[in-house]
């Protein structure tokens, strides 16, 4: 099976989920006798196609156009057309970015075809890849197959696979190849204008060495307080799911997941958290997790050093005062 | 500004999930307008409320998505479109983007907005694959909205803090992120005026959508564990009086 890895960078930085995808590429290429090409899309990124070449792949795919030095869908879309039909691969990995999932949908589209997204795993089965992605909210896996003929396409989670398995090139370095693309400034309807960032961070998640992070079950915004007062007891610092920042209940800065903070403390406590993969990616790293809720399915669990199926409003104070009391 | 969202009927977020082979058992569980389409819609609404125009709630789904449909209705949407399918989640999202789009495309509108991803399939697919069968413009995980002189600024949120802003012209596909704006309850007053608004039933037969997946769920399954969790039981008290010991002795974390 022939793979083509297209891997992110923004200004001249990668975004590390490719190399994870790389490894799933060199996985899947050792499961099907096949073999991996990667491409590096920008504007004067040739020292970063240099670098993909050091990794084992076949070769680098180096797809450089004015037009491409700012992300913009309709560019990606255009040229990375171009680069697939031209390198005619069977199946197309990405890295499961924001940026991906804002153009890869209609690139598959564009060439007829379907797109397995957000994957975590794959099997081969008798040939068959057989991709495995989440579904209600990590309460269930599906097995996913592709109908029809190639070229795939699919992207892996960020996690999924290990970036420090990536294999390096057998002889040295890989042959990088420039593709050709043509593109016009018509073609790009979207102006991307200046990236920001908000108002900096109060508080830095990622230097908290105990966590006391809090979901849905929490309920109400007065019931915080009971919380609150337990990452006192801890001598932690508070956090939250997206759904509680959404609210306005804590504070943006306080949000950890794939759309806010990824922390790895000693110690970190889910409160009535059912561990939707948005929010366990910005907190599996966790030396010790431990989980509190009442439904005994609740996906957190899976993740679990020490798992309590219980109100949370009953084991909050019993563990405020145990700690009270132990301390004391 | 005339606004088409699109907006899945999901599973309650708490109902006991029964996988059926490639699905679940539909049969004894709730339904609910999905979380993050429900923002689409408030923003829908917001800019009909800014610069006028008419929001039109479209779903595609079994009977019951009228349902969720009729709970737009009275948060402020003017009409609604029901496109009757009783298998659409065996649609793959290219397939669902299709049939979707055949509706949309006798409409007349400025904008259309989708949540960013359903609650239970997750594809977070259908806004980008729309603008490219509509072949308009798109932007997704979009956190404000500006419009002005028939053009949007829009700020898109990047990963690991950033944003972006980026101008994009009308009409256009957006994909709204959750937590863009607060959302509204609907009013008593906004329940009764719902009751005389119009719901369009399309069959989606009558669409002549040729829909060849391009993908199948071959099964779903409840995910082995992959760390061996210890669970502590007693009451309140015990467990956590065992737990300080546990983090205190074996883990020597607190």
């Amino acid at each position: 099976m022939k793979i083509l890895v297209i891997a992110e960078q923004r200004q001249g930085k990668w975004n590390n989920t490719s190399f994870e995808t790389l490894v799933a590429a060199q996985q899947i290429a050792a499961a099907t006798s096949g073999t991996v090409s990667a491409a590096v899309v920008g504007k004067s990124v040739a020292a970063l196609a240099e670098e993909l070449a050091t990794k084992d792949v076949a070769d680098v795919l180096l797809v450089e156009h004015e037009l491409l030095e700012s992300y913009t869908p309709d560019g990606y879309c255009t040229a990375l057309k171009q680069v697939v039909e031209a390198a005619k691969p069977d199946l197309v990995l990405f890295p499961h970015t924001y940026q991906v999932r804002d153009f890869a949908p209609a690139l598959a589209a564009m060439l007829g075809k379907g797109m397995v997204g957000d994957c975590v795993g794959f099997r081969n089965e008798g040939g068959k890849l057989v991709f495995v992605r989440q579904m209600f909210q990590g309460k269930t896996v599906a097995d996913v197959t592709f109908t029809g003929a190639a070229p795939w396409f699919a992207s892996f989670q960020s996690g999924a696979f290990r970036a420090d398995l990536l294999t390096a090139h057998r002889s040295g370095k890989a042959p990088v190849n420039a593709a050709k693309v043509e593109l016009k400034a018509a073609d790009i309807r979207t102006k991307p204008l200046e990236m920001f960032k908000e108002a900096k961070s109060a508080v830095d998640l990622t230097q908290a060495p105990v966590i006391v992070a809090i979901g849905r079950g929490i309920k109400a915004r007065e019931n915080i307080v009971q919380a609150e007062a337990l990452a006192k007891a801890l001598g932690g610092e508070i956090a939250a799911t997206r759904p509680i920042c959404d609210e306005g209940w804590l504070p943006l800065d306080r949000q950890i997941g794939s759309s806010g903070q990824t922390v790895a403390p000693k110690l970190y406590l889910a409160l009535g958290i059912s561990g939707a993969i948005q929010h366990v990616v910005g907190m599996k790293g966790s030396r010790t997790i431990v989980a509190v809720n009442k439904d005994q399915h609740a996906p957190i669990f899976e993740i679990a050093d020490y798992g309590i199926v219980a109100d949370i409003f009953e084991v909050m104070p019993a563990l405020t005062a145990e700690l009270q009391k132990t301390k004391g | 500004m005339n606004t088409i969202v699109c907006i899945k009927q999901v599973p309650a977020k708490d109902a006991p999930l029964a996988i059926a082979g490639n699905w679940i058992n539909e049969s004894d569980i709730g339904f609910e307008m999905n979380e993050p389409d429900s923002y689409a819609l408030e923003e829908a609404l917001q800019l009909k409320e800014k610069h006028g125009g008419k929001v039109v709630a479209l779903s595609l789904g079994p009977e019951r998505v009228k349902q969720t449909i009729h709970e737009a209705l009275a948060k402020g949407a003017d009409r609604g479109i029901h496109i009757a399918d009783d298998h659409f989640a065996q649609l793959d999202p290219l397939g669902a983007a299709k049939v979707l789009a055949a509706v949309i495309a006798k409409e007349k509108y400025d904008l259309v907005l989708t949540g960013l991803q359903s609650d239970d399939c997750g594809f977070g697919q259908t806004g980008v694959l729309l603008a490219g069968l509509l072949n308009l413009p798109h932007a997704t995980i979009i956190m404000q909205i500006d419009v002005q002189d028939g053009e949007m600024k829009l700020k898109r949120e990047l990963e690991a803090g950033w944003f972006q802003w980026i101008e994009c012209p009308l009409p256009a596909v957006l994909s709204i992120q959750s937590g863009i704006n607060k959302v509204r309850y609907a009013t008593m007053k906004g329940i009764i005026a719902a009751k005389k608004k119009q719901i369009l039933t399309v069959a989606k037969e009558s669409l002549g959508v040729t829909v060849e997946p391009t993908q199948k769920i071959e099964k779903i399954y409840v995910p082995t564990k992959t760390k061996k969790t210890e669970f502590l039981t007693g009451t309140p008290k015990e467990m956590a009086a065992k737990l300080v010991q546990k983090l205190k002795v074996e883990r020597r974390v607190i």
